[in-house]
């Protein structure tokens, strides 16, 4: 590969070096007083070990005296002469070290943990990787995707094997150049050094040489043993972190292309409804709008629904103009969902068995019917509440019409966790091939499953293709907020029972949850297999389900985020009735340690729970006394082939005034790759659970969402964010994903610490319904 | 339309908007200065917050006419020259961000406070730093960020009647952390 071939590579990266100089062109566009100014990548890493060292400081920017091309020559100086070992991993004559980050980034710090896994099994020193996210291109990097906490569980083999492909490479040019047999080498701190002499070489050195070794058979690569490690399991600052805090250009929001319109779209406050027509001259008019039009859609609300498009100088140009349409709309096929009737329904129904038998073992009816038994039942309510990633949905797309026999083409830029899902639909909406797009994946201002559809894709090609120029479409968050695919809500009613000697003999869930137009929503369903249907002889799960129009999809966790509440809050409510010690009642029904599935390490190993449940209680320091208002509370939950347990510490004042002192989390997902990323997500999903269960609801009628801004949605804030406490048991099972399962204990450890607290009982979300405060 | 002169970040730019355009999108759109983000539209979350001399304020609901004669600080200007800001630094070394989409907001947020108050208490953080949201739940790393910064502050930022550095180039040799 010569240096042209690299460098237009690396061109085609939105990374730092495209966003700055878009940035430069911005500001050497607006105005000729501004003088640009640049973040020099070379050597980035060295600065953001994280160092735990007070008071240093950070050489960061290098006024460079040109602009554009010389500024970029400039940049790249140090990687003129890369070499690719493979497709992850790029070095460079002088030891620089490029490892492309191939999954979408939305805070859970795969951009940071996958490249340490690569990096890892290299032998390579951290400081020497500069990590950037790849192109999307599935035949080299294999699936783009982010998701159901799967990447680790899924990439952790491909990314050593890239990585120990690479160190052999290293090895076996370090053999020829020092005519050393490849056993008596070896690779780390990015040099391979001879294990009876001093020599040695550099990666730099070596990687001219490197790239001419044959590629290592997979199945004869040997990957480090964990006692080895150097950067697997360290804490490692994010790799983006110092474009973070500078502000610099990351997120798919920040887009800026040349010629580049902004855009939005209004669509029908009630679920499907059409456009008949709407005051588009007159909208027109208005200061800063180019374009006003309708998009008749597909009726399809993953895809294209109807709605006006306007086009403009600024993004506060359209959103200014779009409060001044007036649009009729065709309602007559939209959604006339209420929260109000759904509750009222599930109410009546909540008694009486579902109209579905998902499972059941023994015979819960003779255990109720025991005299010697005692039997209690009880409905719980959870609402439908939404993503509300800070960075609102938006999409960057240029649709470039051919000429002269040229096909046309499309370049997207999307923060999204599923970046090849725009094919399919430019291909069955616009007739386009995967040859005729092209795809940037952005940096994601949060996600939490709302990404994975692409319609706000699709508005926006439909919008570029119209205007014929790039635009960037961004949603208000009042669009966010009520055209989201919300967390579904839904209702339980339980019932168990206990024997004479205080343990759990009988469980029953009647789970009423919803479906969209006659198909399943993510998270609306119960599984057979869901704890403690496995645990006891004596269960029943039965189903019924309420049809929608309101589009539902994947929220963190999704199931689990309120099945978590309803089975460990109830597990709690049955200990409570025999006089038993929760930690007790629940260690007894894990049991004995064993696997729920044989041989599947994505099943509930009991053992696995037993210990995590019992490190939090231990480290909560469980059965303490605490003061009169004062309660802690123990849930466990299995999610994501996660154990999680938590142990909530909170008062309760008189007026319901809560206040979560304390949250202890015991995790078992196997060997951490990255310290730092784990616990923030782990601190991450106690305050998003917190949050959600405190005050989050999304209700509708008439189809229509009732809330629409922060003011009348609200996240918790900083003063009452409790104190998170982290405890990882590294158990030697393959590592598994943590973006989700640390979020459904939270809910039910904060309603059982309720209970404790004032022997009042949580069974709905939100906690504001019930009357309390934070 | 009209012409307005801005001070952003001790430079001097002319910009020509509407005299109902909030600074945000004078900043993001007009300029290019993207580190300032939108959140809400309404002031309710934060994420725009920027300094006018001195103090925090939402960008997305003051209009930038408003702003003329007024030294405002933005994200981008925050590091003094090539030297980021004990914040950002704090930032980096707790590894604060998850998405980071909030963090500039929460950063001028956080400035603003250490410019008023070196020391702050928690009391302090919680008062300056109840008003900007963060979905992901990084509150705890931005409280540990502040004090870090507190105690490794030097008093050359701490001067917030001015509206932004002078850029000039500190040349440090790389490696230096």
């Amino acid at each position: 590969m010569n240096d042209h071939d690299f460098m237009s590579e690396s061109d085609r990266d939105i990374d730092l070096v495209r966003a700055v100089e878009l940035e430069l062109n911005a500001l050497a566009e607006t105005t000729d007083q501004a003088e640009p100014f640049l973040i020099k990548k070379l050597h980035r890493r060295a600065f953001l070990k994280l160092s735990g060292v007070a008071g240093s400081s950070l050489v960061l920017a290098s006024v460079l005296s040109g602009y554009g091309t010389a500024a970029k020559a400039e940049d790249l100086g140090s990687l003129v002469g890369s070499i690719e070992l493979n497709a992850f991993i790029k070095v460079s004559s002088e030891g620089k070290i490029v490892i492309y980050s191939s999954n979408p980034e939305m805070g859970q710090g795969i951009k940071t943990a996958l490249p340490m896994i690569i990096a890892e099994e290299m032998g390579a020193n951290w400081e020497d990787v500069e990590v950037l996210q790849s192109d999307v291109d599935e035949s080299r990097f294999g699936r783009h995707s982010a998701g159901g906490s799967t990447t680790i569980p899924r990439t952790f083999d491909q990314m050593r094997t890239m990585g120990a492909s690479a160190r052999e490479m290293f090895i076996g040019a370090a053999s020829i150049s020092m005519e050393l047999p490849r056993d008596e080498l070896h690779a780390q701190n990015s040099t391979v050094s001879h294990l009876f002499s001093s020599k040695s070489l550099t990666f730099g050195e070596l990687a001219a040489l490197a790239v001419k070794q044959p590629l290592p058979d997979p199945k004869n690569l040997i990957f480090k043993d964990k006692a080895d490690y150097t950067i697997i399991g360290t804490s490692v600052t994010g790799v983006d972190n110092l474009e973070i805090v500078s502000g610099l250009a990351l997120f798919g929001i920040d887009v800026r292309v040349p010629e580049m319109r902004y855009g939005a779209y209004q669509k029908c406050p009630a679920f499907g409804g059409k456009v008949i027509s709407a005051n588009l001259e007159e909208v027109k008019k208005l200061p800063g709008i180019t374009d006003v039009f309708i998009l008749e859609g597909n009726d399809n609300v993953r895809e294209l629904s109807s709605g006006v498009a306007l086009v403009g100088t600024s993004t506060w140009a359209v959103f200014n103009a779009k409060k001044q349409l007036r649009i009729n709309w065709d309602e007559s096929s939209a959604s006339k969902d209420s929260w109000t009737q759904m509750v009222s329904r599930a109410k009546r129904l909540h008694s009486q068995p579902g109209e579905t038998l998902i499972a059941e073992t023994g015979d819960v009816q003779s255990s109720y019917s025991n005299p010697d038994h005692q039997t209690i039942e009880a409905f719980y309510e959870y609402p439908f509440v939404a993503h509300l990633c800070m960075e609102p949905m938006n999409c960057t797309a240029h649709y470039k019409a051919g000429h002269d026999g040229t096909p046309d083409n499309l370049e997207l830029w999307i923060p999204t966790q599923a970046p090849t899902r725009a094919y399919p639909v430019a291909k069955s909406l616009f007739g386009l091939d995967q040859a005729q797009v092209k795809i940037h994946q952005m940096r994601l201002g949060g996600s939490f499953g709302r990404r994975v559809y692409s319609e706000y894709i699709c508005e926006v090609i439909a919008m570029s293709k119209q205007v014929g120029a790039p635009v960037k479409l961004t949603w208000s968050r009042e669009d966010d907020l009520q055209h989201d695919f919300y967390r579904v809500g839904g209702f339980q009613s339980v019932k168990g029972s206990i024997d004479q000697t205080g343990k759990i003999v009988a469980f029953e869930d009647h789970f009423m949850g919803m479906t969209y137009k006659g198909g399943r929503i993510s998270g609306s369903g119960f599984r057979a297999t869901e704890f403690p249907m496995l645990n006891l002889k004596n269960t029943r799960a039965t189903q019924t389900m309420f049809d929608i129009q309101t589009p539902c999809g994947p929220w963190r966790a999704p199931g689990a985020n309120t099945t978590a509440f309803v089975i460990q809050s109830f597990i709690h409510e049955l200990a409570v009735k025999a006089g038993r010690d929760h930690l007790e009642v629940l260690l007894e029904l894990m049991g004995e340690p064993r696997w729920f599935d044989q041989g599947n390490v994505r099943s509930l190993n009991t053992g696995r729970a037993a210990d995590v449940i019992s490190l939090a209680a231990k480290k909560a320091n469980w059965g303490r006394s605490l003061p009169k208002g004062h309660g802690l509370g123990l849930a466990f939950h299995f999610s994501h082939a996660a154990h999680v347990a938590e142990v909530a510490e909170v008062s309760v004042d008189a007026s319901k005034k809560l206040k979560v002192n304390r949250v202890t989390v015991a995790v078992d997902v196997g060997p951490i790759i990255n310290m730092s990323g784990a616990t923030a997500q782990v601190e991450g999903a106690v305050i998003d659970g917190l949050s959600t269960m405190l005050g989050q609801k999304i209700t509708m009628e008439q189809g229509r969402i009732q809330q629409s801004n922060f003011h009348d949605y609200q996240v918790l804030r900083l003063p009452n964010a409790p104190e998170v406490d982290i405890y990882f048991i590294q158990s030697d099972y393959s590592p598994t994903g943590l973006g989700e399962p640390a979020l459904p204990p939270l809910a039910p450890a904060i309603g059982n610490a309720i209970y404790a607290a004032t022997g009042e009982r949580v069974r709905k979300m939100p906690l504001t319904d019930e009357g309390y405060t934070i | 339309m009209a012409r307005y002169q801005l001070n952003i970040n001790g430079r001097d730019l002319e910009v020509d908007v509407e005299a109902q355009m909030p600074l945000l999108w004078v900043l993001r759109d007009e300029l290019g200065l993207i580190g300032t983000k939108f959140g809400c539209g309404i002031a309710q979350c934060g994420a725009c917050t920027v300094h006018v001399a001195g103090k925090p304020i939402r960008a997305c609901v003051t209009p930038a006419s408003a702003l003329v004669g007024q030294p405002i600080r933005t994200i981008e200007g925050l590091a003094d020259g090539t030297e980021l800001h004990p914040l950002q630094q704090a930032w980096i070394d707790v590894d604060v961000a998850q998405c980071g989409y909030c963090q500039s907001g929460q950063i001028m947020s956080a400035a603003a406070l250490l410019a008023e108050k070196p020391s702050p208490t928690d009391e302090d953080i919680d008062a300056a730093m109840v008003d900007n949201y963060c979905r992901c739940g990084t509150y705890n790393r931005i409280r540990k960020a502040i004090h870090l910064a507190s105690e490794n502050t030097p008093s050359q930022f701490f001067d917030a009647s001015q509206g932004g550095g002078d850029f000039h180039v500190k040349q440090r040799s790389e490696g230096q952390s």
